[in-house]
């Protein structure tokens, strides 16, 4: 498919500081993009940089092939949902929702109607008259949602849509919004720090961090196969090990860690490591508990219950800890055990070079 | 034009307009203080060094301002902690009354204190019938007087700052003090003093600054005490055009030296509370209730005496009170005369137009600078910000006489046009001295307005006319009515520039509320007076009304 939104070589500085560097993605139409990273990692720079609330230094963003980069905002037709929603608090519900329909010249007789639609939109029918401040906060949102989709823009952005919200209403909140551009079938690009947001909503997922591009993919794929260690890490729980390279085998490698040897399976394309010291980075549901002469031994320092497996962490001889996917009754804090690769561990041991800090 | 385009043209021609009206008028007196018909000369200096008289009136003028700072701190303090932290019998209603001097505007609470406590007065002619005395007990005149009607007056800065102080304060830091064993003398000491002192620190600032510029109560009890805005009129009546300038120039060191000064001793208090204020201690015992009721409340008529005085004055008939201790006679008529007798009406015509034209504009001029580059801070900006606040530090009778130097000069050339004596002069004289108060309260509204809303109604198609109209405007709303309101006050009350720069044309109320005193009709300067009043404190009330439907809003 041809892409839709596109963003090319795009960079942006603040007095010197880099906000985002070299940035290159695309997006099909309909397609949802969840930009991810730590504070400060430049997503929500890249987000205004789309909005037109910023100009780049460098780089273009065209949408169908139109060079849009220097439109302000006001001609951008891009929807945005805030932060803190920006709803204007001297209007009432339906006033903010019409308020960008008559930007676009919408008609009295039909504005009713429309803001009307777009309120049902969010399930939010008949809501017209209320004040925003007596909204509760998942109102709120849907008001802002349905204000910024009312003008039909051609691309949605959403910047943290869930952070203002309280965590039990989060989960829900999610799969409406899910469902509704599903069904609105908007280009859309939210940003989240949460990798469970950005996993639930993102058709892909962008990691970026300083400003970089870091690695862009399904859920799926940044999981099973993480670029790099940063993304590994940042993308799931994981534990970090020291470990060495001892040479290729048939179908992997072999390393030497906390005193034993473990045969870590080489995904396609990855290049052969040379000996030397690494870094292994383990899913906790890639490890289990055994009686092996190859498991490192520790002892159980915590345990915390998470529903269908207990999450255990152990420490090892030489001080490392290592998180342990098991099933909830086997073991108590305090016990010695042993620690190996799961039998169907696939996809979730990654061995990266050591950085040198 | 976007943005960028208007703020390159908007801001340069702002910082201009700003620099011509309000430093050029001031670099011209000092300037003009050190030049004679031959050039420069240090003629009027020496003259102003070398009388003692001068030396006098600028050490009077210090020591009265930091006296009346003392008083009304005495009498502020107590009174916002007796509100604030008692549970007092009627205290809300208290609480209220007690910020009512507030609405006099300078002159008129002289003029009130003058029927109350002047020799002629309620006070003294009741004194006199009681004790049969043939003399009046006291003459309300000179330094003793000068204080009595500043404390009356400026005390409220510092209730009003001290008790949003306590009512700001973190109840749980008072609960925590507890906690950890401190008794009440500590608490206050380490707990609450810290919260207060940005408080008693801007209330100092601005008590001293308005007791150093204080025309008012000095010219009309001064007598032979004189302070220097009052010395620097009577140079000018003599015709010393340059040793008043001179005259004007010290006082303005004064007052930027005790700006600098209290500036630097102040600290920004850190940030905004989160918990529940503190709760109100309740009296226990019956006695200590009755106690503290009575104090407070007679407290209150005190304060509230001077407002009953001029409404009680401005039914006298003309020339119907001397020597009784209440009026014999009432009537209506001087209310009618004011807007009967053509002579009468114009000053209230007068000074309800130019305090209009000055609000309007001195309210265009905050708001295009706010709005030009409120969230930044370049140079430029922090030079319009000292542009705009500098009036404020500047005793009006400087400024008065600045304007007066400037605009009586046709030189177009150096920016200098001949005002006095027009139409504009005083509107002008007023939007200078507005400039400050109403571009900080509308600054803070522009400040507090959520930068997103203007990028959410960007991003909805809105250009920057509608979202100024639709949006910022409409949500600015409580701001511009406070900075309005507080403007038109002043300017509506205005005496001390009024005097310097009036014409027959353009006499304001101030002007003859003092001629209807000289042709001894007091029952006419009493009615304007208390018009003065219910117009400054139906203006507070709407200024203040809207920042509370905004707070809701």
């Amino acid at each position: 498919m041809t892409p839709f939104l596109t963003v090319e070589d795009l960079s942006k500085r603040f007095d010197g500081t880099v906000a985002v560097a070299d940035v290159t993605l695309s997006l099909v139409r309909g397609e949802l993009l969840a930009l991810l990273g730590p504070s400060g990692s430049g997503k929500t720079t890249m987000l205004r940089l789309l909005a037109g609330f910023e100009t780049p230094d460098a780089g273009r963003v065209l949408i169908e092939g139109d060079d849009v980069t220097l439109v302000e905002p006001v001609h951008r037709r891009f929807g945005m949902v805030f932060q803190h929603y920006a709803l204007f608090p001297h209007m009432d519900v339906g006033q903010n929702v019409g308020f960008g329909l008559e930007s676009i010249g919408v008609r009295r007789a039909e504005l009713g109607d429309r803001v009307a639609r777009a309120l049902a939109l969010v399930d939010l029918a008949g809501l017209e008259r209320r004040r925003v401040d007596q909204l509760s906060g998942g109102q709120q949102q849907r008001v802002a949602l349905a204000r910024a989709l009312a003008p039909e823009p051609r691309v949605l952005l959403l910047d943290e849509p869930l952070s203002n919200l309280d965590p039990t209403l989060r989960e829900r909140t999610r799969r409406e919004i899910r469902d509704l551009i599903r069904r609105v079938g908007i280009t859309t690009v939210l940003v989240t720090h949460e990798q469970d947001e950005a996993f639930d909503l993102g058709d892909r997922v962008a990691v970026l961090r300083s400003g970089r591009l870091e690695q862009i993919g399904t859920p799926d794929e940044l999981y099973a196969a993480p670029g790099n260690r940063f993304v590994a890490g940042f993308v799931g729980r994981s534990s970090e090990l020291p470990v060495t390279v001892l040479g290729p085998t048939e179908w992997g490698t072999r390393i030497a860690v906390e005193g034993v040897e473990w045969e870590i399976e080489r995904p396609a394309g990855h290049p052969v490591m040379l000996p030397g010291p690494a870094l292994l980075l383990v899913r906790p549901e890639a490890l289990r508990l055994g009686e092996d002469p190859q498991a490192i031994m520790g002892t159980v320092t915590a345990r915390r219950f998470t529903g269908p497996s207990a999450l255990l962490t152990v420490l090892a001889g030489s001080g490392a800890t290592i998180q342990v996917a098991a099933p909830p009754a086997v073991v108590r804090v305090g016990e010695r055990v042993g620690v190996l690769p799961s039998r169907r561990a696939a996809g979730g041991l990654h061995l990266f070079p050591s950085e040198k800090a | 034009m976007t943005r960028r385009g208007n703020e390159a043209i908007g801001v340069p021609l702002l910082l201009a307009f700003l620099v011509w009206l309000v430093l050029y008028p001031l670099l011209l007196v000092l300037v003009e203080g050190v030049r004679g018909p031959g050039g420069w000369t240090a003629e009027h200096l020496r003259e102003f060094l070398g009388r003692s008289t001068e030396m006098v009136a600028l050490w009077n003028s210090f020591w009265i301002s930091l006296a009346s700072v003392a008083l009304a701190a005495l009498l502020g303090i107590p009174l916002a902690f007796l509100l604030e932290r008692y549970d007092l019998p009627g205290g809300r209603v208290l609480g209220g009354l007690v910020a009512l001097p507030a609405v006099l505007p300078p002159l008129v609470g002289v003029v009130a204190f003058l029927f109350l406590y002047g020799e002629t007065g309620f006070v003294a002619l009741l004194l006199m019938r009681l004790f049969r005395l043939e003399e009046p007990p006291w003459r309300l005149q000179g330094a003793g007087a000068i204080l009595l009607v500043h404390a009356y007056s400026m005390y409220v800065y510092f209730y009003l700052l001290v008790r949003a102080a306590l009512v700001s304060l973190d109840r749980a830091q008072l609960e925590a003090a507890a906690s950890l064993g401190a008794g009440r003398w500590r608490t206050l000491r380490r707990v609450v003093l810290p919260h207060l002192r940005p408080a008693l620190t801007g209330a100092t600032l601005l008590t001293f600054m308005t007791a150093l510029g204080s025309f008012s109560a000095p010219y009309v009890f001064g007598g032979g005490f004189r302070v220097m805005p009052t010395q620097i009129v009577a140079t000018r009546l003599n015709g010393e055009n340059q040793l008043a300038m001179v005259e004007t120039a010290s006082l303005a060191a004064m007052a930027l030296l005790a700006l600098l000064l209290f500036r630097s001793g102040s600290t920004a208090s850190g940030g905004g509370r989160k918990g529940a204020g503190p709760v109100r201690i309740a009296l226990r015992s019956r006695v200590t209730r009755i106690a503290a009721g009575l104090v407070s409340w007679g407290l209150a008529a005190l304060l509230l005496l001077p407002h009953l005085t001029l409404v009680l004055v401005s039914f006298v008939p003309v020339g119907t009170w001397t020597t009784e201790p209440l009026p014999p006679a009432y009537t209506v008529r001087n209310y009618f005369a004011l807007v009967e007798d053509p002579v009468r009406v114009r000053p209230l015509l007068n000074s309800t137009w130019l305090a209009t034209v000055a609000t309007l504009a001195a309210v265009g001029i905050a708001l295009a600078s706010a709005l030009l580059s409120a969230r930044r801070s370049t140079p430029v900006r922090r030079a319009i910000d000292g542009l705009l606040a500098l009036p404020w530090a500047v005793p009006g009778t400087v400024f008065a006489i600045a304007l007066a130097t400037a605009f009586s000069v046709r030189a177009p050339a150096t920016g200098r046009l001949v005002l006095v004596g027009t139409l504009w002069i005083l509107p002008l004289a007023y939007l200078v001295r507005n400039l400050p108060i109403t571009s900080r309260a509308i600054t803070a509204g522009v400040r507090a307005l959520d930068p997103s809303l203007d990028e959410a109604a960007a991003s909805l198609g809105a250009g920057r006319g509608r979202t100024l109209w639709r949006v910022t405007l409409p949500l600015l709303r409580p701001a511009l009515l406070a900075g309005a309101s507080l403007a038109f006050v002043t300017a509506f009350g205005d005496f001390v520039t009024s005097i310097m720069l009036y014409t027959y044309d353009t006499r304001p109320i101030s002007l003859e509320i003092l001629s209807s005193l000289r042709q001894a009709d007091v029952g006419v300067a009493a009615a304007y007076g208390v018009v003065l009043m219910l117009v400054s404190a139906a203006v507070f009330a709407l200024g203040s009304g809207g920042q509370g439907r905004g707070n809701a809003g």
